[in-house]
Parts: C-alpha cells; sequence; structure tokens
C-alpha cells in the first residue's frame, strides 16, 4: 500500500514537471532582439556562422537565427517575408529579386571558389586546371555525376558551367548525370559510396568528414568563382520585417570589422572566404 | 563515445528542446485525439463515416507533408502569418501535435468502442449520455491510454521532417535531436550522428522504463501489456 | 429517484405497455406486447432464449424504445433521462476503480452530492457485505462478489424498479444463494422487481407474477401460484415440463 502511494505521488510530480516544461517551450521567442536570416546550406555547414555571429551579437547584441536551406528556398522564405535577411551566392536570383522590389539593393561580401570533387584514381581523367575540359571528358566518359538538383546557388552555378561548356542540359544530359535533390553534405556522401564526380563549394568540402577516397581535381578556374550577396527584406513589401536590426547585420557584414572576421575564419589554416565587399 | 559522455552543455540543451517540444505536442494532440476519437466512437452524426475514413487516412501522412501544410499557414505570406510564430518552438509543438492526433483518435475510438461493447449498457442504465460514457470508459482503460500516448509521443520525438520545415533547425533555438542528427548526417560526420541517435533512443528508453515502474503492480487485465 | 411506497388500496402503476412491437433491423424481438408494471410487484419473466425476456427487460428499463406501439410512463418524475430505476446485468461490469469509487461513479451520474455519496457508499456496501473490501480494485473481486457489488450499485440509487436480466446464472451455487437473498430482501422492503431467470426454482421462490415468453409474444401473464399449478396455454405448459425437467437447482 504504502508502495502505491509513493508511485502516486511521483505519477503527479511527473505529470507537474511536464506541464511546467511545457509552458516554457511557448515562451521562447518572446523579447530578445532578434532577426531571421535566410542563408544557404553551404555557408552553415562551412561552420562560418559558428565563427561570426557571436562576433556580430558581441558587438551589437543582436541574435542572428539562421535557417539554412538551398539559395532558392532562401530567397523563397525572404520574398514571402518569413525572413528578415537573405544571405546567399546566386547573383542573377538576387538581382531578380532587387528588380521585384522585395530588397532595396543587394551588396557583395564575399567570394569563394567551386572546386570539382572525384575520386582519387580519376577514370574520366578530369584533373587539371581547365573546367570545361574537365566536364566534357566526364560528359564523354559517361563517368557518374552528381548533380544537387535542388535549386541552390551551388546547383546553379553547376548549371552555368555545363552551359558554358556548351552543353544543354535540359535537352541531352549525359549518362552518369544524376539529379539528387539534396544538399552538399548529402551530394558528397553520395559521391563518396558512388565515386563519383560533383561540383562543391570549397567551404562544405574543408569541414566534410566522409571524404573516403574523394579529392579536389579542378580547381583555380575563373569561372568557379563564386559571390555571395546580402539583401534585406524590404519594409515595404513586408512591414512586419526587423528592418533597423536586420540592416544593422548587413551594415556590419560589409564594415571593415565584419570582413576582417569573414577572413580570419579558416580551417586547417586555409581561409574558406574572401571579403570583397565594396567601399 | 567521448563526445557524449563530456557532457556537452549544447547536446543536453537539445535534448531537452526534443522532450519539451514532442511532450508538448502529445499532450495537445492527445486532448484534440482522445475528444476526437471518443466523439467518433459514440457519436451518431451526419458524415461519420467520412471522418473515420479521412482519419485512417491521415495516420498514413507523412512528416514532412505536415510541416509543409503547416510552414504554408504560419508564413507571413499564409494566414496565420500574423501570429509570427515560424521558426520557433511553437510552430514545432502545432505541427508535431496534427501529426499525433489522427494516431490517437484512430486508438482511441477502438478502444472506447471494444470498452463499450463490455460495459456501454451498463453505463447507460446508470444515466450515462454518450459523452460521460466516452469519458469513463477511457477512465476504465486509462493504461491503455497510456500506451497509446508513448507511442505517440515516440512518433513525435523520432520525427525530422515536419520539425525541420516549421522550425528551420535554428543553432540554440529550434534544433532538436532529430534535425541535429540530419544536419550531421549531411555535414558527413556519421559518427557523431549515429552516437546521437543513440543518446535519443536512451533517452526515451529511460521515459519508458519509467512509465513502467509507475505502473501498478496489481495487473488489472490478463492480457496486460504496457 | 424516489422509492416507491405504494398507495394504500390501488398501488401506483409505473408504466404501461401498449400492442409494443419491438424489431432489430429484420428480427422481431417483441410483437404485440401487453404490459402494465405495478409498484410493489414481483415479476418473473420466464421462457427460452430468444423468446424475448431480455428485450422485455430492456423496454420497460429504458434501454430500448419500441418500434411501434405505445410506452407510457406514468410516473414522469421517476423517469431520469428515458430510465426507469436500475438494472442489473447478467455478467457485471465493474470499472477498473475500486469497490467504493465504482459506487461513487454511479451515484454522482446520479447527481448525489459529495456528502451524500460518502453515506450512501458505505450504507449500500455494508448492505450487501462488501464494506471490508471498499478500496480493493474492484476487477480483483470474484464473479460473485461483483454481482453483489452491482447490487449495491443498484440498491444504492434507491431505484423506484429493480431489473436483474438473468442475476445469477454465471455464478457458482454458493453465489447464486446469497444473491438471490439479497435480492429476496430488497423485495420484501417494498422494493419492485423485474427479473428474467431460467431458473424456475429460483421465479417460484422470489416472484409474485410470472411472465412466459414465447417468439416475442407473452403467452402467459399470470400470479405465481396459478402459473406452477393452475392450467396453462399449451406451449407454456410443455415450458414449464421442459424446463423442470432439466433444471434442478431449486
Amino acid at each position: 500500500m504504502g508502495h502505491h502511494r509513493v508511485k502516486q505521488t511521483w505519477v503527479q510530480r511527473v505529470l507537474l514537471a511536464l506541464a511546467a516544461s511545457g509552458l516554457m517551450v511557448c515562451g521562447v521567442a518572446a523579447q530578445e532582439r532578434f532577426i531571421v536570416l535566410a542563408s544557404t546550406t553551404s555557408t552553415e555547414q562551412s561552420g562560418l556562422f559558428g565563427h561570426l555571429l557571436p562576433l556580430f551579437k558581441q558587438a551589437h547584441g543582436i541574435e542572428v537565427r539562421v535557417v539554412a536551406v538551398g539559395t532558392g528556398q532562401a530567397i523563397d522564405m525572404a520574398r514571402r517575408g518569413d525572413a528578415d535577411v537573405a544571405f546567399v551566392h546566386d547573383t542573377a536570383a538576387e538581382e531578380r529579386f532587387v528588380a521585384e522590389g522585395f530588397s532595396v539593393a543587394r551588396k557583395d561580401v564575399m567570394y569563394n571558389d567551386f572546386v570539382l570533387i572525384g575520386p582519387a584514381d580519376d577514370p574520366a581523367k578530369a584533373q587539371g586546371r581547365d573546367i570545361s575540359a574537365a566536364l566534357s571528358r566526364i560528359a564523354s566518359q559517361s563517368a557518374v555525376f552528381i548533380s544537387r538538383g535542388d535549386r541552390s546557388g551551388t546547383h546553379a552555378a553547376e548549371l552555368r558551367l555545363w552551359q558554358r561548356m556548351g552543353s544543354d542540359l535540359s535537352k541531352n544530359k549525359p549518362a552518369g548525370y544524376r539529379e539528387c535533390g539534396c544538399g552538399m553534405g548529402p551530394a558528397l556522401n553520395m559521391a563518396s559510396s558512388l565515386g563519383a564526380y560533383l561540383i562543391a563549394d570549397r567551404g562544405t568540402w574543408l569541414a566534410f568528414k566522409n571524404r573516403g577516397n574523394l579529392k579536389i581535381l579542378v580547381e583555380g578556374d575563373r569561372s568557379l568563382f563564386n559571390q555571395y550577396g546580402v539583401m534585406v527584406v524590404n519594409p515595404a513589401k513586408h512591414p512586419h520585417v526587423r528592418h533597423a536590426l536586420a540592416q544593422t547585420f548587413a551594415d556590419w557584414l560589409i564594415s571593415p570589422a565584419g570582413q576582417a572576421a569573414i577572413a580570419a575564419y579558416k580551417v586547417g589554416g586555409e581561409m574558406l572566404f574572401f571579403p570583397n565587399a565594396k567601399r | 563515445m567521448e563526445l557524449i559522455v563530456s557532457g556537452n552543455a549544447a547536446l543536453w540543451q537539445t535534448v531537452a528542446l526534443s522532450l519539451q517540444v514532442s511532450g508538448s505536442a502529445s499532450l495537445m494532440g492527445a486532448v484534440i485525439g482522445l475528444s476526437l476519437g471518443a466523439t467518433l466512437a459514440v457519436g451518431t452524426f451526419p458524415g461519420q463515416r467520412i471522418l473515420v475514413w479521412a482519419m485512417n487516412t491521415l495516420l498514413a501522412m507523412p512528416s514532412v507533408v505536415v510541416g509543409l501544410l503547416v510552414y504554408l499557414m504560419l508564413s507571413r505570406a499564409g494566414p496565420l502569418g500574423s501570429w509570427g510564430i515560424l521558426f520557433t518552438p511553437a510552430a514545432m509543438v502545432i505541427a508535431q501535435s496534427l501529426l499525433v492526433v489522427p494516431l490517437v483518435a484512430a486508438w482511441s475510438r477502438r478502444v472506447v468502442l471494444t470498452a463499450r461493447r463490455e460495459g456501454g449498457d451498463q453505463l447507460a442504465s446508470q444515466g450515462a449520455s454518450h459523452a460521460l460514457q466516452a469519458v469513463l470508459l477511457l477512465v476504465h482503460e486509462r493504461w491503455s491510454v497510456l500506451t497509446l500516448l508513448l507511442t505517440a509521443f515516440g512518433r513525435a520525438i523520432a520525427e525530422v521532417g515536419a520539425v525541420m520545415i516549421v522550425g528551420g533547425n535554428i543553432d540554440g533555438v529550434t534544433r532538436v535531436m532529430t534535425t541535429s542528427i540530419a544536419l550531421e548526417t549531411s555535414k558527413g560526420d556519421l559518427p557523431l550522428a549515429l552516437a546521437l541517435g543513440v543518446v535519443l533512443l536512451a533517452v526515451v528508453g529511460m521515459l519508458n522504463a519509467l512509465v513502467a515502474w509507475l505502473r501498478p503492480s496489481s495487473v488489472s487485465s490478463p492480457e496486460a501489456a504496457v | 429517484m424516489t422509492s416507491a411506497t405504494p398507495m394504500t388500496g390501488e398501488a401506483t402503476a409505473w408504466l404501461t405497455l401498449t400492442d409494443v412491437h419491438v424489431s432489430f433491423g429484420a428480427v422481431q424481438a417483441l410483437q404485440g406486447v401487453h404490459f402494465t408494471l405495478r409498484a410493489g410487484e414481483r415479476v418473473a419473466l420466464v421462457g427460452a432464449n430468444g423468446s424475448g425476456k431480455t428485450t422485455l427487460l430492456r423496454l420497460l428499463h429504458g434501454l430500448v424504445a419500441p418500434t411501434s406501439g405505445q410506452r407510457r410512463w406514468l410516473q414522469p418524475q421517476a423517469v431520469h433521462r428515458g430510465i426507469l430505476g436500475a438494472m442489473v446485468f447478467q455478467h457485471p461490469f465493474v470499472l477498473n476503480l475500486s469497490v467504493a469509487r465504482n459506487l461513487a461513479v454511479a451515484f454522482w451520474l446520479q447527481g448525489m452530492s459529495a456528502q451524500q455519496r460518502a453515506q450512501r457508499i458505505e450504507e449500500s456496501l455494508r448492505r450487501v457485505g462488501l464494506w471490508g473490501l471498499a478500496s480493493r480494485p474492484a476487477r480483483t473481486l470474484s464473479g460473485g462478489q461483483q454481482q453483489r457489488l452491482a447490487l449495491a450499485r443498484a440498491w444504492g440509487v434507491h431505484p423506484c424498479v429493480l431489473f436483474l436480466d438473468e442475476p445469477t446464472a454465471s455464478l457458482d451455487p454458493s453465489a447464486k444463494r446469497e444473491v438471490e437473498a439479497l435480492i429476496a430482501e430488497f423485495a420484501d422492503e417494498g422494493l419492485t422487481v423485474v427479473m428474467s431467470t431460467h431458473n424456475l426454482g429460483q421465479a417460484k421462490r422470489l416472484a409474485q407474477r410470472v411472465v412466459y415468453l414465447d417468439h416475442g409474444r407473452i403467452g402467459a401473464d399470470l400470479p405465481v401460484g396459478r402459473f406452477f399449478d393452475g392450467p396453462l396455454p399449451s406451449d407454456a405448459a410443455q415450458f414449464l415440463k421442459g424446463e423442470i425437467g432439466w433444471d434442478i437447482t431449486a
């Protein structure tokens, strides 16, 4: 009987604890100064935000909440007003966004580069300094090539590279072309297990831990250059955005302090992103 | 293994958030689901069969789809955008509650129907309305109901699709166990992802053990099996 | 719910059935039933399986409504939500709660206050001899004890009529005796009792009016003495012979 009583009081305590913690959950996101930043998986997975955002918070006391999705989805989020500021790497899409009036202006922040990743034994002989030559060899050998296929900045860049080489993917995909509709990490995972080729951004590659026998085969080609831009959502279109705070963030990114912080971020002694904001 | 044992504060914050979000969602979903299930069991109204069919079909609803629907509702461009709760734990609780409701409703309907066959007459004879019958029978079958709630909680805490879309996997704000695992997997850190998975299972395992201990030792029905 | 004290002289009638038919889908459970129930009566419903005893009981209690014909409640204040009196079923259903809590729920459903409930729970449990088991989980009681609990639950609301559907059919002999004794005591205190039974000895002991049902019709409706000793319609007589033939628990 006593044992039963003990159990009963424990049941009551557990239920009370559950109820209390449930209420706590709803209290989150109440009064802090924060903004929602729509950015890309490549930027987040490179670890840049983990380095950058605490510095910004220290300087301005604003918390930046990063929702990391593909560039297409990030711009979409900003267009709907679900984010206060967007930080992506697809200049053409960004300029369209500004032209549609959803942002007042886009500002260059930094660039990094893409690299061609492939198996160390390189069956298609893609290695070299020329990306177009590499891609055409991959296509003619029907080697397996992984495309992200997710409207991300990386995907858009990859499509442009095929186009520059003269391939029209909408008409004629190479035999080994595989679209996964996934982020950079899963695409790299896939390439690792299939021994396939793919275009990746250097940041994600440097932070990627499941390399298998993959390595960089082509780098340094001018057309592999990847520009990042920041856009504050236009309050004229979405009055509820935290415009002042978001503008503070955008301004900080292109300020000497922000640019220095970007340059200071290194993985294995290597800089991932190169600040290039215009003064 | 050392990663976990080192007692990383961020890890425990993630675990706590998972428990809070899925716990709240299970409770909310339980309240709605039990009411719905009980109503479908004892009520007689037009369109009842369609509702039962809809509920059974929604059992197979992918969590990603629920997440997408809730996202569209809570987005600033959507009808409930003015609530401003997208990318907060509150949105995650809502999405997971919706996921849990068909499960709880379908099962509790079964429970009440079966129990009513045994005791419905007696309760009606004592003057209990249909609604009261359902409530009394749920109390009567409370240990089955508890098992059901644990199952619902399991569904909630293990899902990643809904919570990823409406929460945004924001570090320190809406990152839960499952979205952490997804993130680490996509970063290629498979050992860490697996380790997090083990932690999640261990936490749920401890919860189930606690419930089993709280159950009264006098077994109330021959086929007791929580 | 007030208990019935018959008026001096003419006993009050609880209800009348006039040409009542009850069917469930294609099945005709009762046909052309005329019946009046008076306060203080002790009625036994007898007949073969499927003859309509249970349906008639449920119709009188209020769990089932006539498909055609008329049922009139003559004391409307005694009827709550279409239910008259209290009923004990063949297989007692007890909630997964303690014995006392089971009664508490039943009494709460009747609208008793907390104080009334507490008093009545003790009173009813003592009446049936279960007071010592008040805090035991009701489902751990034996069949006979559960049936006594059902009786406590029914008697405790002080019903106008007590309906019983083969209350001792599933009990062992000693439990049967205990339950029968309680029913007899309740009847002696003036409670109107309507009971269906297979056990003709039981009918003889407890009833003062016997209603014989055959294929949904009332074949005979007589005072107990005349039913067992007097001349009967042929099918009722057959039934009596057949039943008495192999039911020897008298």
